[in-house]
This record gives C-alpha cells, structure tokens and sequence, in this order.
C-alpha cells in the first residue's frame, strides 16, 4: 500500500473541479489508457487574462487524480506566464509529497498544463521532440533529459519513477544511463554493445552457439546442423537430420539460424549452406 | 468500520483453532524435535501428526510431504532439484501466467545455460496444451505448471498435463499453492511427480509451507544442513506453525468433506452476478467452467484498479487488482496480458478472493458500495464519455 499524505487522499476522495469547459481557452490531453493514465485538463480566462476556471478529467490512480485536482486548484486566479512556471515539484509539494514512485502524476500535470496554454496561444502543438528512447511509453530523450535537470535525478530507477521510461521491458537502460551521464557530466567510459572478438574468438562463440542453443533448438524436429567453416563473417553449414530433406531449411537457415547468430556472435554474420 | 476481508488469495486469517494449537509450542513446548530427550521428543510426535494430516489432506503419503518456509521455498526447491537431478536435460517448460516464485525463477534460469518455454494461454486463461506438448524434448528437465492461477482462478488440466508429460518421462511439478483446501484433489491419482502448498493460503500462519515429492522422485536438496526433514531439507523446523497447518490441513480437509466450498461458489456467483448486472463494461477475466469456487476476477473498463481499490478501502473492503499502480511496477498483471485483455480493462481489473469466513451480509455490502463507486470514477475518467458516445 502506498503512503499517501492525508492532502493526497483528501483530493483523491473530494476532488476539485472535476468535469470539462464546453467553451474552455485552453484544452491539454496528456497519457493514455495503455500507460495507465491520462489527464485533460481543461481552463477558461477572464477579461484580465487570468485563469477563471480550471477544470479535469482523469483516468488513474488516487496520485493521478489528487494532482490534477491539485494542478486545478493551484492556477485558478494566475494568469498564463504564472501558470507556465509551476513545475512537477510544485505539484507535489502542494500535496505534501508524493511516493517517489508516484512523480510521474506531477509530471503529466505540468505536461498537461502546458500543452493547455500552448493550445491557447494557436501555437503549432509541439511535435514530440527529440528522439524515443523508452518504446514502451514513449518518452524522448528530451522529455529524460529535462526530468532529470528539473528534479535533479541521478538514476535510472528515478527516471522511471518521474517519466515512466525504462519502467517496461528494460531496454533503453543504457540508452537512460548515458543521458544521465552526460547531464550529470561523469562520462562513463561507453559500454561497447557488441565487443571485438578475435577470429579464434568468433569461432568458438559461434560453435557455441550452434552446440548449445541452436542444435537442441532443431532436434526437436530431429534436424541438425553441422558447422563446416567460417570465412570471416560467412558461416558454412551443413544441414542433417530431417532438416536436409526439408523443403523450408532455407527459411530455418535465414529466418532462425542466421539471426540467433546475428543475435549471439555478430550483427554481420551470414550463413550458408553448403551441399 | 468493519474490515470485509475479500482477498484471501492473498493471504488468509488464521483459523482460531490454528493458533490455539499452535501457541503452547511458543511457550510451553520449545523443545527441538530432534533431542534425544522426550520434551523434544513429544514435540516430534506432534509434527508427525502435522504431516499426516497434510498428506491426507492431498491424498499424499506423509514421508512423501517436506514442510518448507513457504510456497516460494516449495516452488524453488522443486525446479532446481530437478535440473540438479537431471544435470544433462538444459530445457524448462512453464507457462505465461504463473505466479512470480516460478515466472521469475524460469527467467533467471534462462539467461544460466537453461532454455526456457513459456507455453501461452488463450483469451480466457486456458493453456495452449498443443504447444506445450509440442515444446518437450529429450533436453527437458521439468515441467511447471500451476495448478490454479492467483489472479483468475482458472484452473489447468493438471491430470490430463501429467499423464501426457509423464508419459514422455519428464518430470512434473505442480504450485497448487492456490487450489489446496479449495478443491479436493489427490497426488495419487494425479500423478504429479512435485506439488507446492503454502499454509498461509488456508488458515494457517505465513512462513510455512511444504512440498510434495513422490516417492522415488529424484531429488537434489535446496536447503542443505542437518537430517531435518530426512536431508531434503535442513534447519530446525519451525515447529509451532508446522503444528499450525497441520491443524489447517485437518480444517481444510473437514470443510471440503461437507462441501463447505458450495456456499463459498454461491457468495462468489451471486456476488458477480449482481455487479454485472449493476454496472454496465464489466467483464469477467477467465473460464468460468474451470475456476476457483472462491476467486472472482471483474475487469470494470475506462478505470483504474488503484483508485477503485482505494475508495472501497474507505468502506473497509480489501480486495486487490492486476492495475500497474497497485503493485509498483508500470505495467498491468502480466497474466491480464498474455490473456491479450486489453488495456481498457487491465487496468480496471479487481480481483475478489473468499474465504468460509465470509458471510452473505458482507458480499451485500459489497454489491451495494461497489457500483456508486465505478460510475464516480467513470465520470472522473476523460475515456468513458467518449466510449459511450462510441
């Protein structure tokens, strides 16, 4: 169970300013179902230019919807370059906190903000700037970089806990770490993805590899496969088994043994049958 | 506020007659089972009944039962005794839906040398058994499959998957951390080689459990020290809660005689029933032909299961769901997943887990607060008026 301050659970139970602004200035839509959350958040101005009336819709949890309900209260009454200012942490704060966990709430809010006051200004709505780094949720290596400035993040498990990235399958880990590294400016020596392997080296991984993955990988279908040579990055191989007889062994070769080798050994590895 | 305690597949009370047979081994009777002298010795005696009363309760014979710290510990046991029995076979079969204790093993086994298949299962939760049979091979060590799933209840042909797999001479081991106590069921019969059982599921306390290995089974320890357990499993036992599911078991084994879980199905029924029929998107996650009699899972669509669990909460039901937020991590129930349920209703998903101890006028109340709830976050959810509106 999460340990939500009692102001958290107060406007998650009693939230402000739920519902939409049929003629609303501003309209900002951040997250989606798949995520796990989203938040429209909604304000309308007044003849000063001041936020009249703010409102929002949430699909979340209590974190989610105590701080856009928080987000609501906190602009009424600011005009636009005040509203522009407040920061996740800002967010947070007026809550008492939030689970480090949980920051990524404050940070769809101050997203949702502002894609509101850009939307107002007819501003074109910013592209989704910079590269993706995390495919699972998303998120660019700009929207990692200013998180980890703005909040002063040192890690990778922070980054997920205020963005979400690197919160699924775990593969821009590294890609998450350089960034902090260069903010942090303690360049790490660059970890090689694939290191140089001597030639005697790249033998042995790939008879390996044959040996231990692919071979017991065929013999369920009583194939084989024998390893002849290897000429640089081509593989020569031999098929057996039932595998010499079947009219699919070059799809085998292509689509399987060629790209767990790609996988395993080298990405320029290329094999072939030799009869 | 009453507590109205719905997630007994969680964890469960333990039974008043638990504890007081438990609590004169804390005080009175510490002696170690293994002393030469009879203040030991007696308390020996008492964890022989223990383990005949577990035996019983799956159709086991005792020598055939190891009392463990906990299914975790059973689950661990079993899978890495089997691949230390077996040093040559480098293959593991399991499924996409068990419990992390074999999910996250399998995984890490698989990045040690080992190969590890992941058989799917379909919409409602069933096991694609062409795919498993069609993934074992001389190099298989073990198979892995839970008996029913935590989070769905759906139960797997665990008969049928023993006799094919078993006729192929591989071993095969069973988590029925979930089913033991909920359905009658008999290792004889099943032939299952290993069999998890956690006390904590069933009344008793947390931090025992045991394991089932048939007779003859080849068998490697996990815990290696002294003769406890006959050298399958060292460290002096924990001697008050073995005492405590034995006395579990004998309550367990008691209540299905007189089919107490019929009730149990009819509280579970009555209260989907009603929620289905009060609440419009909702869907039941799993094959209701072949479930838990205690385990419902609702998947309510366009909400998430966090704040639903939080708000019943504030009315003092404790029931859990397969949302990200809930258990920390950012994605849904991984078993919702590979159940390919969307994600307009992962995220939604509650689950309601009962007990004996729960009574009608709990699951009214239930029935009642649930469904002002679910349309208060639907109209807080910027996805359910555009659902609607389609």
């Amino acid at each position: 169970m999460w340990e939500y301050t009692d102001k958290v659970k107060e406007h998650f139970l009693n939230p402000r300013n739920v519902g939409v602004i049929e003629d609303a200035d501003g309209v900002g839509e951040v997250g989606s179902i798949a995520c796990g959350d989203a938040l429209t958040f909604y304000f309308k101005l007044d003849e000063n230019g001041r936020i009249k009336d703010a409102t929002f819709q949430t699909f979340g949890c209590a974190s989610a919807i105590a701080s856009s309900s928080a987000l609501t209260e906190m602009v009424k009454g600011m005009t636009l370059e005040e509203a522009e200012k407040i920061t996740n942490e800002d967010i947070a704060d007026y809550l008492g906190g939030l689970p480090k966990e949980k920051m990524h709430c404050s940070v769809m809010g101050r997203d949702a903000l502002e894609k509101a006051i850009t939307c107002y200004r007819g501003e074109p709505e910013k592209k989704v700037e910079g590269e993706i780094v995390c495919e699972c949720f998303g998120v660019t290596d700009r929207e990692i970089e200013r998180v980890v400035r703005e909040n002063q993040l040192t890690t990778i498990e922070d980054v997920t806990d205020y963005v979400k990235a690197g919160g699924g399958c775990g593969n821009c880990h590294d890609r998450i770490q350089e960034i902090i590294d260069a903010i942090l400016g303690t360049e790490r020596p660059v970890k090689k993805k694939i290191p140089a392997l001597t030639n005697l080296q790249k033998i042995k991984l790939i008879e390996e590899s044959i040996e231990r993955e692919i071979n017991p990988t065929l013999k369920k279908d009583a194939g084989k496969l024998e390893l002849i040579d290897v000429d640089g990055n081509r593989v020569l191989v031999r098929l057996g088994g039932t595998c010499a007889s079947c009219a699919k062994s070059p799809v085998t070769l292509k689509h399987y043994v060629e790209s767990r080798l790609r996988e395993l050994v080298s990405p320029e590895i290329v094999v072939e049958e030799v009869q | 506020m009453n507590v109205i305690y719905v997630d007994n597949n969680a964890t469960t009370m333990v039974a008043p007659e638990v504890l007081d047979a438990m609590l004169p081994y804390f005080s009175e009777y510490y002696g170690n089972p293994s002393s030469m002298h009879s203040f030991g010795g007696d308390v020996a005696a008492k964890i022989k009944d223990a383990r005949e009363n577990v035996a019983r309760l799956i159709g086991a014979s005792p020598d055939e039962i190891v009392f463990t710290s906990c299914g975790t510990e059973s689950d661990s046991t079993a899978i890495r005794a089997a691949i230390e029995s077996y040093p040559d076979k480098k293959h593991i079969v399991t499924s996409r839906v068990e419990h992390p204790a074999v999910k996250n093993l399998c995984e890490t086994l698989s990045k040690k040398g080992y190969r590890a298949s992941f058989v799917p299962v379909d919409s409602s939760g069933r096991l694609d058994l062409d795919y498993l049979y069609d993934s074992l091979s001389e190099d298989t060590a073990v198979v892995s499959l839970m008996w029913g799933n935590n989070e769905t209840g759906v139960i797997f042909p665990v008969e049928e998957i023993s006799r094919e797999v078993k006729g192929r001479g591989i071993l095969f081991h069973t988590d029925a951390v979930q089913v033991v106590g909920k359905i009658p069921i008999n290792v004889a019969q099943t032939g299952v080689d290993m069999l998890s059982l956690s006390g904590h599921k069933f009344h008793s306390p947390k931090g025992i459990g045991a394991l089932y290995i048939r007779k003859g089974t080849r068998f490697a320890p996990f815990m290696i020290g002294g003769h406890q357990e006959k050298g399958r499993r060292g460290g002096t036992e924990n001697t008050a809660a073995i005492i405590g599911l034995g006395k579990a078991a004998q309550l367990a084994s008691a209540h299905l005689k007189e089919n107490g879980y019929d009730r149990i199905s009819r509280l579970r029924d009555k209260l989907e029933r009603t929620l289905l029929e009060r609440v419009p998107n909702a869907i039941i996650n799993g094959d209701q032909a072949n479930r838990l009699p205690n385990t419902t899972s609702i998947a309510f669509e366009y909400i998430e299961g966090e704040a639903i669990l939080l708000m019943m909460n504030e009315h003092g039901i404790c029931a859990s769901s397969g949302s990200a937020c809930t258990s920390g991590s950012l994605e849904p129930s991984h078993v919702l997943r590979a159940m390919g349920v969307p994600f307009t209703a992962a995220h939604g998903s509650i689950r309601f887990s009962l007990s004996r101890y729960n009574t009608e006028d709990e699951i009214e109340v239930i029935m009642e607060k649930l469904p002002p709830i679910i349309e208060r976050l639907r109209d807080l959810s910027p996805f359910w008026k555009k659902a609607m509106e389609g």
